[in-house]
Parts: C-alpha cells; structure tokens; sequence
C-alpha cells in the first residue's frame, strides 16, 4: 500500500476541518455561477444532471459530430483515439485501451464528453445528447446491448463497464532495491551494446545527423 | 538550422585546426585575433531595440522541438524541453516544454475566475488581483510530465535527451500556497480530496488528496519572476510539487472539495499504468528518482579530441532532494560518483558534473540518481522485469548514452 493511500486512511481519523480563515477575500459564488462550471461526475452519480437518451438517439450525435475523428465503428482515424473494440487485449503485446477494454467508470465518459468533446467545439451539447452519445458509445462496445436503452441519471447505475476491476492502487514501493548500489565489476563481464535508436531512425531531423 | 550547421562546421574545423598546430611546430596565428571583427569597430544597437530580449542569432537552434508522429494534432500534443543545450537548473521561461489538451487558452486576467466549491463553509469566488493579496511564497520545482521516457519503454527510440526527457522543466514559482485559500472558503470534516479544472477548452481535471493540497501545493502566478506564459497556464496554474505534470492544472479557475476522487479522463483513461498482466496501477501520483546525462547525448556530441571533457546532467525525485549521482563509462560496469554543484531543493533538478580524460575511444555513458528517501534509479531491465513494457507513465530508468570514436553519440541499449 502507498504511504499515500496510508496516510489518507490516517487522516480520516485525525484530520480537523481547515478553519475558515478571515483575510476578506474573495466573496460568495452564487448558485448559478457554481450551477454554470460544476458538470463534473463521479462514477456514484454525484453531479449527473436531468436528462436522458438512447443509443440510437446518439448514432446520428456520433454520426455527424465525432465519427471524422474518431471513426464510424470508434476505430479511431489517424491517430486519434479508438472508443471501442479491444475487448480481452490489455494483456497482450499490443493492448488497445478503450472506452470498452479499459475505462472503468461509465461516469467517466458522460463527464468527458460533457466537458471536452466534441474537440474544438467543447461544451455545445445538451444534456440530453451527451447521455445519447455515451450510450451510443456503450452501445459500440457491447456494454450496452439494447440501442433503445434509456440512459438516465435513474438507469445510469445498471450499466457495468467490464474493466472496472482492471485496477489497483500504487503499490511501487515494493520495487524499490533496498541498499547501496554496486559500485565495481556490477555486470557479468564488459557490456556492449544490444540496440541502437538508429536502426528505427523516428528521431525528427533537427540539426545535421 | 544553418547556423547552427555552419557554426558546428566552424567548430570541428578548429579543432582540427588546433591539433594540426600542436603537431607541427610552427603555429597558424589565429585570425579571431588577429583580423579586427566587425564587432570590435562598429556600433552595436541601442538601447530598445529589443524591449523585451531574445538570445543571440548563434543560439537559434536552442528551441522546443516535437516529435510529430507521436499525436494527431498540434493541439493535442507536446514538445520537448532542449535540456541537452541548457546549464544549472532553472529552465528559461519559453524553453519550457509543452503539453495541451485543447491548445493554449488565451485568458483575459480580467475576466478569469478561481471558484472555491463543494464541500466547503462558504463557497467563494476570487479574482486574480484578489489571489495576490494572500501571502505569497517563491518555490524552486520540477514539473515532469509522467509520459517522460514513454516511447523507450520497448527499446531505445529517440536519438536526443531533448526527445527522451525533455518533457521536463524547472523554475522558481511565485504564488498562494493553497491551503490559504483553501481556508479562507471553510473545508468541512468530510472533504478529502480536491478537483482542479482548467479553463481551457478540454476543461482538465484531476483529483488530488486534500492531503497533498495542504501540504505543499501552491496556486502559481508567476515563473522565473515574470507573469506565467500563456502556455504554461496564464494567469493562474497549479503547483503540484514532485507529481505528475498532468495534475499541475493550468489556466486554474475552480477547485472543488469531495469526499472521493472523481475517477475522471486523465486519471482513468490516461495516466494509469499497465502491466504486463493487463492490471493497471492508479493514483501513481509521485515522480520517481531519475537522471540523465545532457553533455555528451546525441544531440550534444564531443567536439574536441581526447582530453580533457566535462560530462554534464540533471537529476531529480519528486520524493525529495538527490542525494548522489553516480555515473559509469563503460555501460554500467564500474561507477564514479559525480559532483553536484548549485542548489539543492526538494522536487527540484539537480545538476551534476564528472570531468574525465577522455581517451578518444568509445564510451557507455551512464548516470544513476539516489534520492533522499534512498530510492535508486533502476536499470531499464529491472524496470521492464516489473513493469512490462506497456505502462508508457513513470519510465524512471537509466539511460545510456553510446560515444563512439570521433565523439558522436547515440541513444542504445546494452546488454
């Protein structure tokens, strides 16, 4: 376990509240501004808003504002990110982490979405098309099998991302050589070299090579 | 490009100059001396020419650089600190490496907001003049975005220091320390964790222990004594001492107190590490011990011939100071340990120094940090024995640098 994670679990122990201070700055937001910038969610529902749609509703969403990047089936054009496919990867030599393989929260994707896409147009769709969307992206996945399925704050819960136990917490500590480092005669006789960044040549051309 | 080209050029040529005349007896006498340059009789500009100043012409190729194959699009990518052409610690503000997510927001002081919310007493609003007004502090820090080193996992890749761990900076911040503001709104018993968003257009979020925001986190206003650039977060960003670059939010215009962590893009998505196995670790918040050597890399050759050489590097932990740089010749065999000189703060980059006389023939450059927690630096096989090669994030391992006869030098592994 991380001193991290054993240091919070301390704190919610002996942790006092940090006191309002009283320097006079700053002054009350008020319940639309805070309404205005907090969208975000968490993967309980805390801070999805009213509102609801369906795979199908999102298809055309996609369709028309998010295929061009990311692909008509969420292969991803270019190299811009895959949304689906690579179930049953992450082990392999090449794994392909998407919404589908490798998120763990659905939340994640409403709140995302909702923030960030579509790319260069941030914050443009309405509630109800960012449930469409993330369920039109479920709906690529397998996750969600039903394209009529109502994506709701109240339907939000049923959806299981199939990766969700896919993590664990930082645990490097237990990598950590203990002791001084070897200072003389550290490797089984002289050492020579086994690969050269040359022979792949993606270094860009700056200065004369 | 060709400056730098011809400037080279003139280089190796006087050298080859100064050992032709060390041979023979009679030495050329050297015209930088004895002709009369046109900077020793003319006048130079006056005083505004340049109200705000740019380095010499001759320092032309002393810039960021990117890798472009490595995103699809200059608004979602980065580029690289030029490390191997830099001294001391301190990065000059516009060699500063980038990474944005919706490319540079362009913020209006005047109409930007930082919003205090969530679980707090009151819920309040500043603006930066506002900000200004708590008590300030001056840190010296890194900011290493986690992805350093990412495309070496399988192999060596990138012929440069600046394209291996260049996505590194580090200046002298002015700003808040942010459990003043933080409790000038109230945290309640339940608050655990902070949320920072960006005012960008890709709206950045990450969640970070109130812990760790208490401890020593600052809200930013100024770098290296000058306002922030646009790029690195104008007006406002987050410090996030010794984690992750990613968590350093920048164009900072809320923070909301919770009780759980948010699970959000960038720390579900992106900046977990898989393993070989297909787990992935989270919440790797810490920024490992690491080093490199900046002079000699392929990017920085020897130019001279054998002799005397000063071998130049950073080395850095987001867990405290550096305690000791180590370096080896001959591809980690045997270990010299090098000379740090400058300052030594926590979380900040350290330089260090070996001078050796270089006998002209190949070298296995390496180096190798300890930190103050008495972490080592690993080799790339102890860390690919643990870590598999897929985990991009927190590639922490030691690098090796090939000279080969004549002073070039190339990015390689040994075995």
């Amino acid at each position: 376990m991380s001193k991290w994670v054993k240091s919070l679990a301390l704190v919610a122990f002996v942790a006092t509240p940090l006191a309002a201070a009283d320097l006079g700055l700053g002054r009350p937001a008020t319940e639309a501004e805070i309404t205005a910038w907090d969208i975000d969610v968490r993967p309980d529902g805390q801070g999805l808003p009213e509102g609801q749609g369906t795979a199908a509703d999102g298809e055309e969403i996609y369709n028309d504002q998010c295929a061009y990047c990311h692909g008509v089936f969420g292969e991803g054009e270019d190299r811009w990110p895959q949304l689906a496919g690579g179930e049953g990867s992450l082990a392999d030599e090449t794994p392909i982490k998407t919404v589908g393989s490798y998120w763990p929260y659905v939340s994640t994707v409403f709140d995302y979405v909702h923030r960030a896409m579509p790319f260069g147009y941030a914050q443009s769709l309405s509630d109800d098309e960012v449930y469409a969307l993330t369920a039109y992206i479920l709906y690529m996945n397998d996750i969600i099998e039903d394209e009529e399925f109502v994506l709701s704050k109240a339907s939000f819960g049923e959806v299981e991302m199939p990766n969700e136990s896919g993590f664990f917490p930082d645990d490097r500590e237990a990598e950590y050589a203990a002791g001084e480092p070897c200072m003389t005669d550290c490797t089984n006789g002289p050492m020579a070299v086994t690969m050269r960044a040359r022979v792949l040549d993606v270094t860009p051309e700056t200065e004369e090579q | 490009m060709s400056d730098s080209i011809s400037r080279r050029k003139l280089l190796t040529g006087a050298a080859a100059t100064a050992g032709a005349a060390l041979a023979t007896t009679a030495r050329a006498d050297d015209p930088a001396i004895t002709e009369v340059q046109p900077w020793n009789q003319e006048l130079g500009d006056g005083v505004d020419v340049a109200p705000y100043g740019v380095p010499s012409e001759f320092e032309a190729d002393v810039v960021r650089r990117n890798v472009p194959w490595l995103t699809a699009d200059a608004t979602s990518s980065i580029n690289f600190t030029p490390i191997h052409a830099l001294e001391g610690i301190i990065t000059p503000n516009g060699l500063c490496f980038e990474r944005h997510h919706s490319g540079v927001a362009l913020v209006d002081p005047a109409e930007h907001r930082l919003m205090i919310n969530g679980l707090v007493d009151t819920p309040l609003v500043f603006t930066v003049d506002e900000i200004k007004r708590f008590p300030r502090e001056n840190r010296i820090y890194f900011l290493e975005c986690a992805a350093n080193g990412g495309m070496e996992w399988r192999g060596a890749q990138l012929n440069g220091c600046q394209f291996t761990h260049g996505m590194i900076h580090c200046v002298q911040y002015t700003g808040v320390p942010l459990k003043h503001i933080l409790a000038e709104a109230g945290v309640k018993t339940a608050g655990k964790w902070i949320l920072p968003e960006g005012a960008d257009a890709s709206g950045m979020t990450r969640s970070i222990p109130l812990e760790k925001a208490l401890e020593d986190c600052m809200v930013a206003f100024a770098m290296n004594g000058e306002a922030l650039r646009p790029e690195q977060g104008y007006p406002l960003r987050l410090v996030v001492p010794g984690w992750e670059g990613n968590m350093w939010v920048k164009w900072l215009r809320r923070i909301e107190v919770g009780d759980m962590p948010w699970h959000h893009r960038e720390e579900t998505s992106k900046y977990t590490d898989l393993m070989s196995n297909g787990k992935a670790r989270r919440f790797t918040w810490e920024m490992d011990v690491k080093s490199v050597i900046t002079n000699p890399s392929p990017q920085a050759p020897i130019t001279h011939e054998s002799g005397h050489t000063v071998l130049s590097g950073l080395a850095w932990s987001g867990r405290g100071t550096i305690k000791r740089v180590d370096v080896s010749l001959d591809g980690g065999t045997n270990w010299t340990t090098a000379r740090l000189d400058g300052p030594s703060h926590p979380k900040a980059l350290h330089r260090f120094y070996h001078e050796f006389n270089w006998d002209g023939g190949p070298l296995l450059l390496q180096s190798r940090a300890i930190d103050s927690e008495g972490h080592v630096q690993p080799t790339k096989d102890a860390l690919r024995a643990v870590r598999g090669t897929e985990s991009i994030y927190h590639n922490n391992s030691i690098q090796t640098w090939h000279v080969r006869e004549g002073g070039e030098v190339e990015n390689v592994e040994v075995g």
